[in-house]
């Protein structure tokens, strides 16, 4: 009886360059983790000496002074979360209006071209919006829409004093509704691509029951995407929240806190943008680099809880 | 149900769908004013000197050579450095990380920092380089182009190589071929159009960011290639000239705009036509 020595399975020469790549592949995915963590620290590293200098107070005080070298990030804060909600407010709307003209409303043929359409311009750079607004859109404002604004709204009871002021063009207002064109072409592209992922035939039965297009869209669609469509409204929020040519143009930087909507403010990333190369003392400096981490810290909860929604829509998709 | 019910159904809808009809309108018309202005602004100031001169002192003429280069360089070294990490941590997600929990979080941070604020970006690289360097550099305004283009290419990277059949992978690996030529020679070849579409969408952005260039690369009057200097770049170009007082400032600034606005719907267009060339069936 003879034994039988089978060959030793050699290693297959790939072996090592199979590791090697999968190192490589790992290493990769590491730095983007590595990227996005060490935003967030060197910024809180290089605003420490504002956090150490002011605290909390940074937060809540609406000083800033430059030459005294006392800064409080309330003002901007605020700009950036006014700005960031008209924008909103006007975007949601038409961008679902949209949304429902291209999936359910339009003609076959005007459908793809219309969406196409839409989503080459969610591409255009916003400096293009924010120099549009300048040169265009303040002017029209200012001599046309804004006086009277100021002469037949700012009378209204307690939203009054959000629409009178001198009609400058440039402020809140203005810097809140070119956000909202940049971010309809976004939301309303998101929205489409989540409405064409409800399937057919919950559609189609609604529709032989005798549904109106109207109540598929209410009653069927928006149920059955509801997550992934607010998680879209979120990613335009943080696109909103952190945009900086196209509000910086317009919002005419001015560090006084006041309640109308036609004066000139300031949001985070346009004090960023507009200050930082002249930042002359370390303190200044500091004080905007702790500004972009406050916005960085609410962008990534704004975009956190939007992934997070939209993920969901993908997951129930997945176990159908 | 009566007739009346019926009727306020169909009220209902009707008015719905003018609301929808009317919305889409409302989002072109603004869009189509912003791009009739740059097209109208851009043709009046485009002429010759535009490539053949530097940027100009206020009150002289000038061009926007120095501008063009310097974008072209910066934004073709941030798609250099950015977009091969972005495919090997895309290979990563798709091939390697797909379920496992190190996976998932990759893809979510990655997610985020697809639309991080790119003026957070921009402070992360001064902080990063410039503040340490002490002077601004082309170099520091490529990597903050890199750290846009990274999230971009690793999601595209990840979702064509999902979309390669499974078949393929098994066909290759029972062949006794090695995972990574499968993944080298196989999987990126069935995925490179949308690869490449990936890379293509990336240019087309940040060949338009304008905030993180403020505090990396700045701007630079004169010619420059020298990397470790500040270079002149178009976005930078046009904001500081459109905020100017100037009228030849304006005009070189809109020159910019349209160029601008251009090359981002060519490149677009270039890679929607690649996407539905290639378009890939599974049958």
């Amino acid at each position: 009886m003879s034994v039988i020595t089978l060959p030793v399975p050699t290693r297959v020469a790939g072996d090592a360059a199979d590791r090697g790549f999968r190192w490589l592949a790992t290493g990769a995915a590491l730095l983007v983790l590595v990227a996005l963590a060490a935003a967030a620290g060197s910024m809180l590293w290089g605003g420490r000496a504002a956090f150490g200098k002011f605290g909390f107070g940074f937060l809540v005080s609406r000083t800033w002074d430059p030459v005294a070298h006392e800064f409080g990030a309330l003002i901007p804060i605020y700009g950036t979360l006014v700005t960031a909600l008209i924008a909103i407010l006007i975007a949601v709307p038409v961008s679902f209006g949209i949304a429902m003209f291209l999936t359910e409303v339009a003609p076959k043929w005007m459908r793809g071209a219309i969406g196409a359409a839409v989503e080459l311009l969610a591409a255009i750079p916003s400096i293009i919006y924010g120099m549009w607004g300048l040169f265009v859109l303040v002017p029209a404002l200012a001599e046309h829409v804004y006086p009277w604004v100021d002469a037949h709204m700012g009378s209204w009871p307690l939203v009054g004093v959000l629409f009178s002021g001198p009609p400058l063009g440039l402020g809140m207002l203005t810097a809140g509704l070119v956000l909202a064109i940049m971010i309809i072409p976004f939301i309303a592209s998101v929205m489409r691509e989540v409405f064409l992922t409800v399937p057919g035939r919950l559609k189609e039965s609604a529709y032989a029951l005798g549904s109106t297009r109207w109540e598929v869209v209410w009653d069927v669609v928006l149920p059955y995407t509801r997550s992934a469509v607010v998680g879209g409204i979120f990613l335009g929020l943080g696109r909103a929240l952190g945009e900086t040519m196209a509000v910086t143009f317009v919002l005419g930087n001015s560090h006084d806190l006041t309640a109308s909507l036609l004066m000139p403010g300031n949001s985070i990333a346009a004090t960023i943008a507009n200050e930082f190369t002249e930042a002359d003392s370390p303190m200044y400096r500091s004080s905007l680099i702790a500004l972009g981490f406050v916005l960085f810290l609410v962008t990534f909860v704004v975009l956190a809880a939007a992934r997070l929604m939209l993920r969901r829509l993908s997951r129930q998709e997945g176990n159908r | 149900m009566n007739a009346w019910h019926i009727g306020v159904r169909g009220a209902k809808n009707a008015v719905a769908q003018v609301l929808a009809t009317l919305a889409t309108a409302f989002g072109l018309f603004w869009l189509g004013w912003i791009l009739w202005t740059t097209l109208l602004n851009g043709l009046a100031s485009i002429n010759l000197a535009l490539f053949t001169q530097m940027t100009p002192p206020p009150g002289e003429t000038g061009g926007l050579l120095n501008a063009f280069v310097g974008s072209a360089l910066m934004s073709g070294l941030g798609v250099l450095i950015g977009a091969p990490i972005g495919v090997l941590a895309g290979t990563y997600l798709a091939e390697y990380g797909r379920g496992a929990w190190f996976g998932e979080v990759i893809r979510f941070v990655n997610d985020i920092l697809l639309s991080a604020p790119s003026i957070v970006l921009g402070l992360f690289v001064y902080t990063l380089v410039v503040a340490r360097v002490g002077h601004f550099s082309a170099l520091a305004g490529s990597l903050s182009l890199a750290l846009i283009v990274l999230p971009v290419v690793v999601r595209t990277t990840d979702e064509m190589l999902r979309l390669v059949p499974t078949q393929m992978r098994e066909a290759a690996l029972s062949l006794g071929v090695p995972q990574w030529k499968v993944t080298t020679q196989v999987l990126y070849r069935a995925s490179l159009p949308g690869i490449v579409t990936g890379i293509l969408l990336a240019l087309a952005r940040i060949s338009g960011e304008t905030a993180p260039l403020l505090f990396t690369a700045l701007n630079n009057q004169y010619w420059t290639t020298d990397l470790s200097a500040p270079m002149a770049n178009v976005p930078v170009v046009i904001f500081q000239y459109a905020m100017s007082p100037y009228d030849n400032w304006h005009s070189l600034a809109w020159a910019g705009a349209f160029f601008l606005t251009l090359f981002v719907l060519l490149v677009g267009l270039a890679a929607r036509a690649i996407v539905s060339r290639h378009r890939m069936t599974h049958d």
